[in-house]
């Protein structure tokens, strides 16, 4: 029954023996324990709850809703699906209806025709599985797009599709992390995703700083210190994550900063992540998005530095998040590590074909004289610019909110406010074991119905504190959030005793030299006697 | 600025993780300092990066490497590039309906396809298009689906369908089933891949599986680093499940020190096809719960049942009818799919697992760990909804629905018998009858001059004998090496698929390909 490795005290617990169950809370895998995922954590388990209170009439709460700005989730919010793409999905989704007499009623005659190509093109249709790397009509579709985006041949072999982003992230960490001193460079905020994934597949996180004060700004030689620290630990680092726009902090790299990171990546053998999800939310006149791939087909890198690049037809202005479709593109990878990608893959069999097409409908929507193209266009462009003008919006009243500071959000869906919180709110958080933001956040949510994650669930600088929102909610429901969020805040720093008493202000000794400069400006000098 | 910040930070996040306000990455920030080599052993670069690559194969997670995937295998490749130089292939390899002709059933379709274009609703005629309740059903689920079907939903899926799926399970088996016990996913695969990831803590946390088995389990055990213990099915008697086998195979595993966590069963069996009877099921009862082990019951083939003696009874029903202790006390999972049964929606990816007498705390950490995948698609869990919640006798769709689920139920059953009868008549194969599940799984007594020839090319001597399947008919089966069985013997698997216009051709090829193959190698 011994054996020479004893493992530890909770393996021994799951020894079956009198009574105790197989399966309970202290004897489950502890790296699924450990793994966190604040975009759908405790503050949204609790607005689940209210949100079901409110539909069952029960409880009272001081709002009539919930209002879900925690997760990229536009539909929820009321934005409507992209006409032509629903249409084609229909019709895939139900082809008989491609042979009733009325159907050129019902549909354009561009949607009719993409449809019946589906349909003939995969085999089984939608009911069957497809590849396990994606149907290859689908991957052609995706790849030729690709070449058009980036003006360098893709290949169909390179791309699998996924349902969502989130399967290749776990398909890389599965692959690239075999014990706990494998780590991957991270940035510092970041999406969940990654640190969960990284404790789930038992590596470790080498994290490296955005940098607020300058948009969040990515700087390479911060990197190559962050990696040569990583290293002093005895961390083997083989990949490097970037999200670009960022996720919460929407900024969006330049050209030359990429060029950077690539020939980082390559002097220094890592792979290369790119999470690209956002790439069509882009607000900014002065920015636009590059490719990772063909920075790297530009520089003669891609036989250099493997690279992944992630897309999701969950975001952008497409926002089809409950479809799970996506893909990604590996570059330089040898063949025999593809393979083992492809036997991920088919484990599972294969993505869901409705998420495939969708995808591959994203990656070629109708072109200049085909039927549908006016309104493909003008629902592109209505989402595209409301979405700007509510993150101008979110933005500027968040500027005005007294000890708070938020970048511009260049691109992707989020504002990542700073906050400074009163001591009191501190001590208060200190007392349930709680992060302060937390405590802000849950008080929020109990206050105005709206769900936005704590900063601590992304990482901030120590003593910092930030929350994400998305800015989702529709043009009318916006202002609405801002005058909620905004009498919310007056009254939170009210209640906690104010940021303007000296000695209020939430900063530890060693925070407070280094985050008053970033702080507000007014408030920086307001809590001047706390901070310097 | 930015490099006291840094360090700031990076001590900030390891001290976070003493202080127990960790986020994740503290977690393995503090791991680190014990799990670290000694500075004395830097870790050698040849970890890192091999013949100048990164991502070399022999620097990957020994856990992917070294798992096995029979289904979409050596063969299944060869199937594929066959395809691509332009020969015909049938593909049997695959439990995959609709690749093979059949037809998805009318009702599903028409609703998912009024979800996906809630608009057709206000077009003026929609109702020459779609039946009333149809119709109906569609404004029903996208009142459901906050959002529509383009939002992500509760990560265990959309609160009306788990309703639904309760409401089916209880109309099953008569016995009262919770809906938050029960979490929608992409497919069952992704269902027994939550699970075995909660369960597998490291190799010494072992599951029992059948021998022959579906090789998702061999794989994901794999995958998670965990240890799979076989249990024979027995050939002999109609691929029966013995207690005896099963108390051998445990005591074995526990001589070597393994933690048993986890039984799997499979029934209707894949690939063996043989139903459980109601007191075999009694015993796995008995026996999970006196050796507290966790019953994973994979009952995606429960619609697929082509004999009258043994239909098919859930464990579930049968934990409840044995009453106490064993009702409030062994733990069961048991999954089901969209993919099979009459539907055979495979490519929608729809299923669910739902749990019983699972710790709550272990059910909220499966909760988050779904939650990281965001949500399950929503056709998938719409298809889930038309299948376990059908139209009612006096729906406009009731009749159809039922004529095509009929129809194609009494057509696997004549397939059934159609390819064991095929398999039995062929020299030196003799086949189980499948009784349910979609497969068949012959064992074939391969000549000498065969297995050597097969060891010559370096093949397993069922490898060798797909293979040549293969080449010769564009027959694209799974050789039985992939489910395991036991030494010496050779089987094969391929569904019961093909459609019945085709089938006399296609066991007429196979026969033809075999007595070729025999005489070749006698």
């Amino acid at each position: 029954m011994t054996s020479p490795d004893a493992p530890s005290t909770s393996a021994n617990n799951g020894v079956a023996k009198a009574r105790r169950a197989p399966l309970a809370i202290d004897n489950i895998n502890r790296r699924v324990i450990d793994s966190e995922y604040a975009v759908r954590g405790e503050i949204v388990q609790l607005a689940t709850k209210i949100a079901r209170d409110i539909e069952d009439g029960k409880g009272s709460y001081p709002f009539d809703k919930v209002v879900w700005c925690n997760i990229g989730n536009p539909q929820i919010l009321g934005q409507k699906p992209i006409t032509y793409f629903r249409q084609v999905l229909a019709l895939c989704e139900c082809p008989q209806l491609l042979s009733h007499p009325n159907i050129r009623e019902l549909f354009p005659e561009d949607v009719i025709a993409r449809a019946q190509l589906l349909s003939k093109a995969i085999p089984g249709g939608l009911g069957a599985y497809s590849e396990s790397a994606g149907a290859l009509i689908i991957r052609q579709l995706v790849a030729a797009s690709i070449a058009r985006r980036d003006g360098y041949p893709a290949d169909p072999d390179n791309i699998y599709m996924t349902d969502g982003a989130s399967p290749a992230v776990h398909y890389m960490m599965d692959l690239l992390l075999r014990d706990r001193s494998d780590a991957m460079m991270v940035p510092i905020p970041q999406y969940p995703l990654y640190s969960a994934t990284l404790t789930l597949y038992g590596g470790t996180l080498a994290p490296y700083l955005l940098d607020e004060q300058n948009g969040w700004g990515l700087d390479v030689g911060h990197l190559r210190e962050q990696l040569a620290d990583a290293r002093s630990r005895g961390l083997c680092v083989r990949a490097m994550v970037v999200i670009n726009p960022g996720n919460p902090t929407g900024q969006c790299l330049s050209y030359q900063n990429m060029r950077d990171v690539l020939t980082f990546c390559r002097d220094e053998q890592l792979v290369l992540i790119a999470d690209e999800v956002y790439q069509a939310n882009i607000y900014v006149g002065n920015k636009e998005f590059f490719s990772f791939k063909k920075v790297a087909a530009a520089m003669g890198l891609l036989d250099q530095v493997p690279l992944v690049s992630l897309h999701s037809i969950s975001k952008g202005f497409v926002g089809e998040c409950g479809r799970r479709g996506g893909y990604m593109e590996v570059t330089g990878f040898p063949e025999a590590v593809k393979d083992q990608i492809l036997k991920l893959a088919s484990i599972n069999l294969c993505p869901n074909l409705s998420g495939q097409i969708c995808c591959a409908l994203m990656m070629n929507p109708p072109q200049v004289g085909e039927a549908s193209y006016e309104l493909y266009r003008a629902e592109k462009s209505a989402i595209l610019g409301s979405l700007k003008r509510r993150a101008e919006l979110l933005v500027g009243a968040l500027n005005r909110l007294e000890g708070v500071r938020c970048n511009a959000a260049e691109g992707a869906l989020y504002a990542f406010p700073r906050i400074m919180l009163p001591e009191a709110a501190v001590q208060a958080a200190k007392k349930i074991g709680k992060q302060p933001d937390w405590l802000y956040c849950r008080e929020l949510l109990e206050a105005t119905g709206i769900v936005v994650v704590p900063g601590s669930g992304f990482g901030q600088a120590d003593g910092t504190f930030h929350f994400r929102t998305t800015f989702l909610p529709s043009e009318e429901d916006i202002g609405l959030v801002v005058e909620a969020l905004s009498a919310f805040h007056a009254g939170f720093l009210q209640r906690y005793g104010g940021l303007r008493k000296a000695g209020s202000v939430v900063l530890d000794g060693a925070a407070a030299v280094a985050a008053a400069p970033a702080g507000p400006v007014e408030a920086g000098s307001k809590n001047g006697a706390a901070a310097h | 600025m930015v490099r006291k910040e840094a360090m700031r930070m990076v001590s900030a996040l390891f001290r976070a993780g003493n202080q127990g306000i960790s986020a994740s990455w503290s977690v393995g920030g503090t791991r680190l300092k014990s799990a670290m080599p000694e500075p004395s052993q830097p870790k050698d670069e040849d970890l890192h990066a091999k013949d100048g690559k990164v991502l070399h194969p022999h620097l990957l997670n020994e856990n992917v490497v070294k798992t096995q995937y029979a289904v979409r295998g050596e063969l299944y490749l060869r199937a594929e590039q066959l395809r691509k130089e332009g020969k015909e292939i049938i593909f049997t390899n695959v439990g995959n309906p609709h690749a093979l002709g059949a037809k998805p059933l009318t009702f599903p379709r028409q609703v998912l396809a009024l979800c996906a274009a809630p608009f057709l609703l206000d077009h003026p005629r929609v109702e020459e298009m779609f039946p009333a309740d149809v119709i109906a059903r569609a404004k029903k689920t996208l009142a459901a689906f906050k959002g529509g079907v383009g939002a992500y939903t509760d990560s265990r899926g959309n609160p009306m369908v788990r309703e639904e799926v309760a409401r089916f399970i209880e109309k099953r088996d008569g016995v009262s089933s919770n809906p938050d016990h029960i979490f929608l996913t992409d497919g069952a695969s992704v269902a027994v891949r939550l699970c075995l990831n909660a369960m597998i803590r490291h190799e010494r946390d072992a599951v029992l599986v059948p021998i022959p088995q579906y090789p998702l389990y061999s794989a994901s055990i794999r995958l998670y680093g965990g240890t799979l213990v076989g249990y024979f099915l027995d050939e002999r008697r109609g691929w029966g499940l013995s207690i005896e086998e099963l108390r051998r195979s445990l005591a074995e595993a526990r001589e070597e020190g393994k933690l048993v966590r986890g039984l799997v069963f499979i029934n209707p069996g894949n690939p063996t096809g043989q139903c459980l009877s109601q007191e075999n099921l009694k015993e796995l009862i008995q026996f999970a719960y006196e050796e507290r082990i966790v019953l994973m019951a994979d009952e995606v083939y429960q619609e697929n049942v082509y004999q009258d003696e043994r239909p098919f009874v859930s464990a579930k029903k049968v934990m409840y009818d044995m009453g106490e202790p064993y009702r409030s006390h062994v733990e069961l999972l048991s999954f089901h799919t969209v993919s099979k049964g009459t539907a055979g929606e495979c490519g929608l990816r729809g299923g669910y697992v739902e749990m019983t007498n699972i710790h709550p705390g272990a059910i909220e950490e499966v909760y988050k760990c779904a939650s990281i995948n965001l949500s399950p698609n929503t056709m998938g869990q719409i298809a889930l909804s038309c299948l376990v919640n059908p139209p009612k006798p006096g729906d406009p769709s009731y009749e159809l629905y039922t004529k095509e689920k009929a129809s194609e139920l009494v057509s696997l059953r004549r397939r059934a018998h159609m390819v064991t009868d095929g398999f039995n008549s062929l020299e030196g194969v003799t086949c189980n009858f499948t009784e349910g599940a979609m497969y068949s799984f012959p064992q074939i007594k391969l000549p000498a001059k065969a297995l050597e020839a097969a060891a010559a090319a370096g093949k397993a001597g069922d490898v060798f004998y797909c293979l040549k399947l293969l080449e010769a008919t564009g027959i694209s089966t799974v050789p039985g090496s992939g489910f395991g069985q036991e030494e010496g013997t050779f089987h094969l698997r391929t569904t019961i698929l093909p459609r019945e216009e085709v089938m006399t051709s296609f066991v007429e090829k196979f026969e033809k390909f075999h007595k070729d193959f025999m005489k070749q190698y006698s």
